[in-house]
């Protein structure tokens, strides 16, 4: 149920702005105007998200310490599974954000013969690494049409990726792995039983959807070609706020561009949050000095006391009368 | 907001780099190319047509180039048959080039303004008596 809803969900977006292609004033409206309402959705969504998890107060040390903490100089310590200064924990975000180490130590639990072993399991790594690396190069590459001059970066990517030369134009390197990881991140959502048995609509319709982007940006490029330059004088406009409408674009362009905004303007109420939540998470950026620092609970306030003296301070006189003993006359 | 400096630090960097080609342009868009159809071969053809569509060619001659290269180099057929029905000799340096003979006003207006570098010249000829192989000059 959860497959058909996203499947369904990404095929009304292909559906609309396939109609919307035909139509003139519509080509305006999908090629301007919603590209430009998706990527304000998305800066000010990113903002919001961050700014209101940034509220989130964090009293206590929180990381989590997967190595031997900081003790006795004779017992031997994991500085980046468990840090306890500044700079290892720079270390462990870097390896988390640019390796995905946590994904590393993925591990699957297994019966066999009676037994309940454990063993690992690379493959999320290794999707994940090739998804997120590929879709990194992807987006760096689309810079050629937002940027002109293209800074000189972006052609040694393209020129790396498109090493191989195979077609006209190359076929990239990145497309190929961008959907080989896409294959091995929805496979375990499909085979995996346990996987699928936790798997939402909110799990598979980012999958869907970027797998519809990566699609119909290779149909694109070697089957239904659209003109480039039209297509560059139109992203061009609108990264520099002069936008144009150039005639005779191709539908697939549409296509790709309405479902590109899809992915900005969802963004930034989904999981895929964990772009900027990676740099928040407390269980990674914190250091696990509780022991060496004395931490104050941020919003702690010293409670309000009402000591017995002022206690009989404040009723003395109505103690007296009802003839309680008191303390002092 | 606890660590107000640090997250507003962050968040100054993510909304700087996404929005780069904003800077990058400076609110200006470069001129789109205007490609010349002027030279002389062409000036003299009674119908200003290429072997196919002008929509076509627009967006697709990379593949149909590719496609001519593969043909006559690897497979020895000269012989094009376009959507027409008529018959086109495949060859880069006597079909294309003989009415876009001007490489600099044409090819290189638009490959330049979309940063393309087809690999043509790595074994044809420049046209316009170049001497040297796989000039760079138009190429970046």
């Amino acid at each position: 149920m959860a497959i058909l809803v996203s499947l369904g969900a990404v095929l009304a977006i292909v559906v609309i702005a396939l109609i919307g292609a035909q139509v003139g004033p519509l080509q305006y409206l999908l090629g301007i105007l919603v590209p430009y309402a998706a990527f304000a959705i998305f800066i000010g969504g990113f903002i919001w998200r961050v700014v209101y998890w940034g509220k989130s107060p964090v009293p206590f040390r929180i990381p989590t310490t997967a190595g031997q903490e900081y003790s006795f100089p004779w017992i031997k310590r994991n500085r980046f599974d468990n840090p306890v200064k500044l700079w290892e924990v720079l270390v462990r975000m870097f390896l988390e954000v640019f390796a995905f180490r946590s994904l590393f130590r993925h591990t699957r639990a297994e019966l066999r013969g009676g037994n309940l072993i454990y063993g690992p399991s690379k493959w999320l790594w290794l999707g994940a690494l090739m998804f997120h690396y590929s879709f990194l190069v992807i987006a760096l590459r689309h810079l050629r049409f937002f940027v002109q001059p293209t800074p000189e970066f972006v052609k040694t990517i393209e020129n790396i990726d498109g090493m191989l030369q195979i077609g006209a134009p190359h076929m990239y390197l990145s497309e190929v792995m961008l959907l080989t990881g896409l294959a091995i991140l929805l496979g375990r959502r499909f085979f995996a039983p346990r996987i699928r048995y936790i798997s939402l609509a909110n799990d598979y319709f980012p999958l869907f959807l970027i797998i519809a982007i990566a699609t119909t940006g290779i149909l694109m490029r070697f089957l239904f070609r659209v003109d480039i330059v039209g297509v560059k004088e139109l992203v061009l406009g609108l990264a520099s706020f002069h936008p144009t409408l150039p005639d005779g674009i191709g539908a697939m362009f549409f296509i790709h561009v309405l479902l590109v905004s899809a992915l900005l303007a969802y963004f930034p109420f989904s999981k895929l949050m964990h772009m900027g939540g990676v740099f928040m998470s407390p269980t990674r950026n914190l250091v696990n000095n509780t022991r060496m620092k004395r931490h104050v609970n941020p919003w702690w306030t010293p409670p309000k006391f009402h000591t017995y003296e002022e206690y009989e301070e404040e009723y003395r006189d109505l103690m007296k009368e009802a003839g309680i003993p008191v303390e002092r006359e | 907001m606890y660590d107000t400096g640090k997250i507003i630090v962050g968040l100054a960097i993510f909304v700087g780099l996404v929005t780069s080609p904003i800077w990058l342009n400076k609110g200006k868009a470069a001129p789109k190319p205007s490609p010349k159809l002027d030279t002389p071969a062409i000036q003299q053809l009674e119908k200003k047509e290429c072997v196919e569509s002008r929509q076509f060619m627009r967006s697709t001659h990379m593949q149909l180039l590719n496609e001519w290269r593969d043909r006559a180099l690897r497979k020895g057929e000269r012989r094009y048959i376009n959507k027409k029905g008529e018959k086109i000799y495949i060859s880069l340096q006597n079909t294309c080039m003989k009415c876009h003979s001007n490489k600099k006003e044409f090819c290189d207006t638009c490959h330049n303004y979309t940063d393309i570098k087809p690999y043509c010249w790595d074994c044809h000829f420049i046209p316009e008596g170049r001497k040297t192989w796989a000039s760079t000059e138009g190429h970046s």
